[in-house]
């Protein structure tokens, strides 16, 4: 319980490589959350898009012996559920509320199912590269042994913004998300553009389980996730649907979720249960802080008015 | 129609015919179920079969794999025929899984192998079909409160957990061992005091850090333990959770040692595992079955450790000096004979306080030691958060 300096700089630097390693699922499954509901819907099967992901991708990089190709095939399954999504939501009278969670249930029976004979067998892992090799100190070396897919997702972040912010299709979606009769005023085809943005956001998400599985913490496993596809949905509110604050939201989320076990190997013995639940807490407060309405001014206008 | 149907058969009949009659009965096979029934009883009439249900699947590299690998080894003799199912989780449905082991494939003894499918499940079942026996893998069995037909079987992990702790003890350069645990339940914290002071008396300088992850299953706050402990100077891990896998993997990719617990983890860690605690459940099983085919009654109450054969530990790994080697066949060898005490005075907790004044010792038999609430001098936190 000494508190030297030593210590609470690597609590520090714990917890900036947990935001990190914890927080990329949760970057992709956000942006692809995002990219979702600006188009006016929402998909709470994405935790369902996460588990499929991570045993797709395991399984196809675990037979191919390429973990690229396992990114890629998680990416694919995420499009195929997003596709399903859209499908049903775009039916008369569907509520996609019911559909998402149908839809989570479904992509994680389905997960833990098809990917019962992958629990045992080791596939390659998605490279890392060492950005810390300049330092001494092993501690900031394991922390900045950054992944590929993170860098991937911080240039998507601002990339994401600048879409919707500057470009034709950026627009659309927006309009389509804003109003269903603008939209159509101007001759977009509201459901077309749904379906597309469903499945892109489907995809990350996707992306977002190759590496839980193909990265960190590793494997396939039926506890691999504990929520993060949910979480992320929440994420998306606090972050206003921008995809910039999705990043910083993220890397906030997986700080807190590396906050209880590295306080406990300094030897910060108490509170571990409070600081072990500091991911759920603030998720539920984030939630109380949303309902304000100040909050909504980000909302894309079609979510708005349910 | 199951109650009736038992109160029919009050004298001891064929076991197997009646519960092939019963399945047949409340569920109308008909002839199919018939001529499999007839054919099994004329054949053998010795068969056992048993029935086991996991909480989680088979092959976790962990508690419900070793009892798996446990299954599988009776399921090789001839005369045994075991089924099993996993992933049952602790609700009604492991009431409806037993009952359909029992009707459908005739189990004569039923092993629901996770804590939490006790109370209430068993005990709703149980009384139901007083011809099986449910025997339950853990230690909530109380011999005047529950049904004849209930027994419980547990092992003295703890003793295997104090050989991985003499190995990590010699191991450990830097003097710090990490332990990453679940909750601190009094199983939890014997097995951490146990390798503590294991490891202590390599080397008394020693200390173990621990993290409670809150769960039995959490792989990303593993993984973020495991990295941390590593940052902090801890060079050899272990853990008690459902499936080490992802602690072993950790371990490994960041180049320090682990000792695995539950099954044999020495595949994922080829260049840094030490040893591990490993339940040996196919001697338990085997002697059961033995036990049912011969028509001994069993005992409604089985523990050991080492000597009873209930518990073994993994093989050591290649980095595993001779010293370490010798210090820990030495101890196990103790444990053999039985008259090794891991909790002999004096002990002092983790806050100076002490907890077995000098000359009195606890046994491992002794129930004293099952409601441990504290952690011995050496460890780093806390059992209550």
């Amino acid at each position: 319980m000494s508190g030297d300096t030593i210590d609470w700089i690597t609590v520090l630097i714990a917890v900036f490589g947990g935001a990190i390693r914890v927080g990329t699922p949760f970057l992709f499954v956000s942006l692809g959350e995002c990219l979702t509901e600006k188009s006016g819907r929402i998909n709470l099967g994405l935790e369902g898009n996460l588990i499929m992901g991570a045993m797709a991708g395991y399984g196809v990089a675990w037979i191919s012996g390429s973990p690229w190709l396992g990114v890629l095939a998680a990416g694919a399954t995420g499009v195929l559920l997003g596709f399903v999504h859209a499908l049903l939501c775009q039916q008369p009278r569907v509520n996609d509320i019911a559909v998402g969670i149908a839809l989570m249930i479904l992509g994680t029976g389905l997960a833990f199912f098809l990917g019962k004979p992958l629990i045992q067998p080791s596939a390659p892992h998605l490279p890392a590269l060492h950005l810390g090799d300049w330092s001494d100190n092993p501690a900031l070396r394991a922390a900045l042994e950054i992944n590929v897919l993170f860098i991937v997702g911080v240039i998507l972040a601002p990339a994401m913004a600048w879409f919707f912010r500057s470009t034709r299709w950026g627009l659309a979606i927006r309009t389509v998300g804003e109003s269903d009769d603008a939209a159509r005023a101007m001759g977009l085809h509201v459901n077309g553009v749904r379906m597309l943005a469903t499945m892109a956001g489907g995809f990350l998400a996707g992306v977002g389980g190759a590496f839980l599985s193909l990265y960190y913490p590793g494997g396939w496993s039926e506890g691999l996730s504990s929520g993060q596809g949910l979480m992320a949905v929440a994420l998306v509110i606090f972050a206003r649907w921008d995809p910039v604050r999705c990043l910083y939201a993220s890397l906030l989320f997986g700080g807190a979720g590396a906050l209880g076990p590295s306080l406990q190997s300094v030897g910060v013995t108490w509170g571990y249960y409070l600081f072990n639940a500091a991911p759920y807490v603030l998720t539920l407060a984030l939630m109380i802080a949303a309902s304000s309405t100040r909050v909504r001014s980000g909302m894309p206008g079609s979510l708005a008015a349910r | 129609m199951d109650k009736k149907m038992s109160k029919q058969h009050d004298t001891p009949v064929n076991p197997k015919r009646r519960t092939t009659l019963k399945g047949l009965a409340g569920l109308g096979l008909g002839i199919f179920a018939g001529g499999f029934g007839i054919r099994e009883a004329s054949a053998a009439i010795k068969k056992v079969t048993m029935g086991f249900l996991y909480v989680g699947p088979r092959d976790d590299y962990g508690y419900n794999q070793a009892h798996f690998e446990g299954k599988s080894a009776i399921a090789k003799q001839s005369w045994v025929k075991a089924v099993d199912q996993e992933n049952v989780p602790e609700t009604i449905a492991v009431q409806k899984a037993m009952e359909s082991m029992i009707n459908l494939d005739g189990a004569q003894v039923i092993f629901p192998t996770s804590f939490g499918y006790f109370d209430p499940h068993i005990l709703k079942i149980a009384p139901k079909y007083p011809d099986v026996m449910f025997l339950h893998c853990g230690g909530l069995y109380d011999a005047s409160k529950h049904p004849k037909n209930v027994g419980s079987y547990f092992g003295y992990i703890d003793e295997a957990v104090y050989v991985s702790g003499i190995v990590a003890g010699h191991a450990s350069k830097t003097g710090k061992l990490g332990y990453i645990a679940a909750i601190p339940i009094p199983q939890v914290l014997r097995n951490i005091n146990n390798f503590t002071m294991a490891a202590r008396s390599v080397n008394p300088k020693i200390t173990v850090q621990v993290v409670f992850t809150g769960g039995w299953s959490n792989p990303v706050k593993e993984a973020e333990s495991a990295n941390s402990l590593i940052d902090q100077g801890v060079d050899v891990l272990t853990c008690h959770v459902d499936s080490p896998k992802v602690v072993v993997e950790t371990a490994e990719k960041r180049g320090v040692y682990s000792c695995g617990y539950h099954a044999d983890q020495s595949k994922l860690a080829p260049k840094g595992f030490l040893t591990g605690a490993e339940w040996n459940w196919s001697k338990v099983y085997l002697d059961y079955a033995t036990l049912i085919s011969k028509g001994t009654k069993i005992p409604n109450l089985v523990r050991g450790g080492f000597k009873e054969g209930l518990v073994k530990s993994s093989p050591y790994g290649k980095v595993v000096s001779a010293k370490a080697r010798a210090h820990a066949d030495k101890v196990r060898a103790q444990f053999m004979k039985g008259d090794f005490v891991v909790y002999k005075g004096p002990i002092k907790d983790n806050t100076g306080k002490v907890v077995i004044a000098r000359g009195k010792e606890y046994g491992q038999t002794d129930i004293w030691l099952e409601s441990m609430d504290w952690l011995v001098e050496g460890v780093v936190g806390r059992t209550k958060g």
